[in-house]
C-alpha cells in the first residue's frame, strides 16, 4: 500500500513539474513575423468571363507528397487556383510520390483515363515520360514545370513553365546581406568574416542560377561577402541537408541558405542559432529564432492561366516565365527576430527596381569570373549541357529570357564550390 | 498445497491440421484485414467503407491500363521473390535483392549508354541481358563467398551491398549527366519491342517461365533437395556428404542471376533509364512475398498478386479521396501485412486460455496429486513450444522490417 501511495505522489509531482515547465515556456518572449507587403505592380488577368464546365479536370503529378516543401508549394498553389476560379476538389486529381521513371508515364496515362483536360508534372525528370504521353494524346494539354524541351519537341500540346525566381533569390540575398551588415556593425564578426553557406542540390543550372543571384543580392549591400556552396546530390534528403548545413556552420559560415526541399538546413540553423534564408516557403513556424525570409515561386497564376486557356481552347505558350509582375515570384513575411532592421523597406525598394527593369541581377559589371568581367555567355538551351546560344546582351546576361528554365552556369568570383567535382 | 499457477494464455502447436484449414484461416484474415482497413479509412479519411472497396478494385481492375500495370508490377515482384526464394529456403537471409536488381539494371543501362547506336539493337539487347545477369550474380556471390569462407553475417552484408549499388548508380548518373539533376533521360537504344502496343507483357512472360522453372528446380532436382537439407540442418547436410559451401555459393549465383534478369526487364522493357528509384523497394517487398508463400513458387503467384493489388488499390483510394501525402497509404498496407503475418503464426500455433479449476479443493488426494503432476508436465511442454515460437520471432521481425521498407 505504501508503494502505491508513493507512486501516486511521484506521478503527481512529475505532472506538476511538467505543467509548470510549459507555463514557464509560454511566458518567454515570442518571435513575431513582420509583414512584407505584396508588390503593388502585379497585373492580375481578368478571368471572370471564362465559364469552366463542371466536369473540367486538371491532373497534377508530384515527385513527392506534401511533406516536401517543393511539392507542397505546387499542391497549395493548385488548390488555391481551383478555389479562386470557383471550382472544387472534384475538378482536381493529385498523383503524389511519382518517381522519375515509367511510373510517371503510367500516372499520366491514368490521369488521361480519369478524363483530365490538362495534366501538369512538377519535377525535372518527369519531362520525357510526360512528353511520351502527350504525343499519344494530342487533344489533352500537358504542362511541365522546370522542363526544357517543349519548344524543340514539335508538340502543340506540351508546354514548359518556370519563373524568374533568380529575382526572388536576389531579394532574399539582399535580406541576408543586411543581416551580415548588422553583425559587422555589432562587432559580432569582422567584414572579412562575412561568409555565407549554401546547401545546393545538384550542380545544375537552376541551382547555380539560384545561389549566384542570392550571392549577388547579398554582395549588393555587403561588398565583402563570400560564400561556400556544398552540394548534396539530391533534391530531398533531410539528413544530408542537415549535416551539410552543420558542416558549413563549422567552416565559419555566419548565415545559411539552401536550394533543397527538406527542413534539414533550416532546423540545423535553428539548433545552432545561425540565421537562415529559406526557399519554397516560410519556415518561420519551425524556426522562429533564425528565419529571415524565404523566396518562392507562386504557381497559382500559372495554374489559372493553363486552366482558362484550356477551357477557352486557346494555345498555351511553350515557355511561360512568371515574374514579379505576374505575382509568380514572391517573398514571404520576414522573421522579426532574425532579420536586420530595415529589411522590409529595402526589399520593397529593390523589388520595384527589379520589376521595373532599372536593376538587373546578372549585370556583368557587378561581378567577375576569374578576375575578369565577362562580355559573352553561351547558354545551353537544347539540354545537352553544352552551351551554344549567346544570352549576354548589352552587358547583361538575360536569364530565363530565351527559355523559361534557368540556364546561367557561370562560376562567379567570391563563391567557393566545396564539392562540385564528380 | 499451493499449485503452480497456470499462465492466463499459452500457445500450443497445432498438429494434424486438415490441409484446407490454413487456407480458410488465410482467406478469413485477408477479408478481416480488408474490413479493418475500410474502417480505418472511414475513421481517418471519412470515406465510406464501400467506396474504399470500390476504389481498391478500380485501382487494380478499373480499366485495361490499370489491370496491365498491376500485372506488370506483380510480375516483377514475383520474379524478384522467386530469385530470393532458394536462398531463403536454405536459411541464407539474403535481403540484398534490392541491390542485386539495381546493379543488374545498372549493367543493362551502362550497355545502352556506351554501346547504344554502335551495334544492332538485337545484339545490344542480348548484351544487356548477359551483363545484367553477370552483374546480379557478382553482387550476390560476394556475400555468399564471405559466408561460405568466413561465416560472415549475410543479412548485414547483403544489406550493405544494397547501399553500395545505389551509390554506384548515383555516381554514374553524375558522370553521364554532369550538369544534371540525378536523372538520366530515357535512352532510345536497346529497348525491348512492345507487344500489343505496350511494355507490359515481357515481364509477365519471364515471370511465368521463371515460376515454373523455379518450382521444378526446388521440387524435382537434386540441387533443390540439397537446398532443403541445408536449410533444415547444416550438420545433417555435412553428415550425408553435401558440400554446404558449394551449395551456398551455387544458390546465390542463381539468386543473383534472376535478380539481374529483373533489373534487365525494368531497364530494357519499361524505364529505358536508371535512377535511384528504379527498384523502388521491391527487393524488400519480395521478401514478404516469398515468406508469405512459405517459399512455394506457385503460392507466390497469389502473394505477389495480393501485394500488387493492395499497393495499387490503396494508391487509388488516396488519389480518389484527394489525399496529397502517402503516410496513410503506407500505414494501411503495413497494417495489412502485419495482419497477414500474424495469421501465419496462428496457423501454426493455437492460443489456449487458462481453464478454471473449480474442484481443486476437497477432491481425492491421489487424484489431485496426479493432476498437478500432469499439469506441470504440460506446462513444461508449453514452455518448450513458446521457446520455439520465440526462436522464430526474429525472423518474423526481419520480414516486418523488410515490409516497412518495401512498402515505400
Amino acid at each position: 500500500m505504501k508503494k502505491k501511495v508513493l507512486a501516486i505522489v511521484l506521478c503527481l509531482a512529475v505532472v506538476t513539474a511538467l505543467v509548470i515547465g510549459l507555463v514557464a515556456c509560454n511566458t518567454e518572449e515570442e518571435a513575431k513575423e513582420i509583414e512584407l507587403p505584396a508588390y503593388d505592380g502585379i497585373v492580375y488577368p481578368d478571368y471572370s468571363d471564362v465559364v469552366i464546365p463542371a466536369d473540367f479536370k486538371i491532373g497534377i503529378i508530384c515527385l513527392h507528397d506534401n511533406s516536401s516543401t517543393y511539392d507542397k508549394n505546387f499542391i497549395d498553389a493548385a488548390n488555391k487556383a481551383i478555389e479562386e476560379l470557383g471550382l472544387n476538389s472534384s475538378n482536381i486529381i493529385f498523383k503524389t510520390n511519382i518517381s522519375e521513371n515509367a511510373s510517371c508515364q503510367s500516372a499520366a496515362e491514368e490521369l488521361v483515363n480519369a478524363g483530365c483536360d490538362v495534366i501538369f508534372a512538377d519535377s525535372f525528370g518527369h519531362e520525357s515520360f510526360v512528353r511520351e504521353v502527350a504525343a499519344k494524346n494530342p487533344s489533352i494539354q500537358f504542362c511541365h514545370a522546370t522542363g526544357v524541351s517543349a519548344a524543340s519537341s514539335g508538340l502543340d500540346n506540351f508546354h514548359n513553365a518556370f519563373a524568374s525566381i533568380y529575382e526572388g533569390r536576389y531579394l532574399a540575398g539582399v535580406a541576408a546581406g543586411l543581416k551580415l551588415n548588422e553583425m559587422i556593425a555589432n562587432g559580432t564578426i569582422t567584414a572579412d568574416q562575412a561568409k555565407m553557406g549554401y546547401v545546393g542540390a545538384f550542380t545544375y543550372a537552376e541551382v547555380i542560377s539560384g545561389y549566384t543571384s542570392f550571392y549577388l543580392g547579398a554582395k549588393s549591400v555587403c561588398p565583402s561577402v563570400t560564400m561556400d556552396v556544398q552540394f548534396t546530390g539530391s533534391w530531398y534528403d533531410l539528413s544530408a541537408e542537415k549535416e551539410t548545413a552543420e558542416a558549413l556552420i563549422n567552416r565559419g559560415c555566419k548565415l545559411i541558405s539552401q536550394h533543397a526541399d527538406s527542413m534539414g538546413a533550416p532546423s540545423a540553423c535553428e539548433q545552432a542559432g545561425v540565421p537562415n534564408v529559406s526557399y519554397n516557403g516560410s519556415t518561420f513556424e519551425a524556426c522562429p529564432d533564425t528565419f529571415i525570409v524565404s523566396s518562392r515561386i507562386d504557381w497559382t497564376p500559372y495554374f489559372k492561366y493553363i486552366i482558362t486557356q484550356t477551357v477557352k481552347g486557346e494555345a498555351i505558350v511553350d515557355d511561360w516565365t512568371g515574374t514579379l509582375a505576374t505575382g509568380s515570384v514572391v517573398l514571404t513575411n520576414v522573421g522579426g527576430k532574425a532579420a536586420a532592421e530595415g529589411t522590409v523597406a529595402k526589399i520593397v525598394e529593390v523589388r520595384r527596381q527589379l520589376a521595373e527593369g532599372t536593376l538587373q541581377v546578372f549585370d556583368t559589371s557587378k561581378f567577375t569570373v576569374n578576375g575578369e568581367h565577362v562580355t559573352s555567355f553561351l547558354a545551353d538551351l537544347d539540354g545537352d549541357y553544352v552551351g551554344e546560344t549567346e544570352v549576354c546582351f548589352d552587358g547583361i546576361i538575360k536569364e530565363s529570357f530565351l527559355r523559361s528554365a534557368p540556364y546561367f552556369t557561370l562560376n562567379v568570383d567570391g563563391i567557393t564550390l566545396l564539392n562540385s567535382k564528380t | 498445497m499451493k499449485q503452480n499457477k497456470e499462465p492466463l494464455v499459452h500457445l500450443v502447436k497445432r498438429d494434424n491440421v486438415a490441409p484446407w484449414k490454413p487456407w480458410v484461416i488465410r482467406a478469413a484474415t485477408i477479408l478481416g484485414g480488408l474490413i479493418f482497413i475500410c474502417l480505418l479509412c472511414f475513421a481517418e479519411l471519412k470515406v465510406s467503407p464501400f467506396k474504399v472497396i470500390k476504389y481498391m478494385f478500380t485501382g487494380a481492375f478499373g480499366n485495361e491500363h490499370n489491370v496491365l500495370v498491376m500485372f506488370r508490377q506483380m510480375s516483377l515482384l514475383l520474379i524478384i521473390a522467386l530469385a530470393i526464394t532458394p536462398a531463403f529456403k536454405m536459411r541464407f537471409w539474403n535481403i540484398g535483392a534490392e541491390g542485386q536488381v539495381l546493379i543488374g539494371a545498372f549493367g543493362a543501362c551502362a550497355c545502352m549508354f556506351y554501346c547504344g547506336g554502335k551495334m544492332s539493337d538485337a545484339g545490344l539487347i542480348v548484351l544487356m541481358l548477359v551483363v545484367a545477369i553477370a552483374a546480379g550474380m557478382i553482387w550476390a556471390v560476394i556475400p555468399a563467398l564471405f559466408k561460405a569462407k568466413w561465416n560472415t553475417n549475410e543479412t548485414l552484408f547483403t544489406l550493405m551491398m544494397n547501399y553500395i549499388a545505389l551509390q554506384i548508380v548515383l555516381y554514374f548518373i553524375k558522370v553521364w549527366v554532369p550538369g544534371g539533376t540525378g536523372s538520366l533521360n530515357p535512352i532510345k537504344y536497346g529497348n525491348l519491342p512492345q507487344i500489343a502496343g505496350g511494355d507490359y507483357y515481357f515481364s509477365m512472360i519471364f515471370a511465368a517461365i521463371i515460376t515454373v522453372a523455379m518450382f521444378c528446380y526446388l521440387r524435382f532436382s537434386k540441387h533443390g533437395y540439397e537446398i532443403t537439407v541445408v536449410g533444415e540442418s547444416v550438420n545433417t547436410a555435412k553428415y550425408i556428404g553435401i558440400n554446404v559451401k558449394k551449395v551456398i555459393i551455387r544458390t546465390l549465383i542463381l539468386s543473383g542471376a534472376i535478380c539481374g534478369i529483373a533489373g534487365f526487364l525494368i531497364v530494357a522493357g519499361i524505364d529505358h533509364t536508371i535512377s535511384k528509384d528504379t527498384v523502388g523497394g521491391q527487393g524488400f517487398t519480395a521478401v514478404l512475398v516469398s515468406w508469405l508463400a512459405q517459399f512455394n513458387p506457385i503460392a507466390m503467384i497469389f502473394t505477389s498478386f495480393l501485394v500488387a493489388f493492395l499497393t495499387r488499390g490503396t494508391q487509388e483510394v488516396m488519389t480518389s479521396s484527394g489525399i496529397t501525402n502517402n503516410f496513410f497509404a503506407q500505414v494501411v498496407t503495413g497494417i495489412m501485412f502485419i495482419i497477414i503475418l500474424a495469421s501465419e503464426f496462428l496457423i501454426r500455433y493455437q492460443i489456449v486460455f487458462r481453464k478454471k479449476h473449480k474442484d481443486e479443493i476437497g477432491g481425492n488426494d491421489t487424484e489431485s496429486a496426479e493432476d498437478s503432476k500432469t499439469e506441470i508436465e504440460t506446462e513444461n511442454v508449453n514452455d518448450e513450444q513458446i521457446e520455439t515460437a520465440q526462436a522464430e520471432e526474429p525472423i518474423a521481425q526481419n520480414v516486418e522490417v523488410a515490409t516497412e521498407k518495401g512498402v515505400n
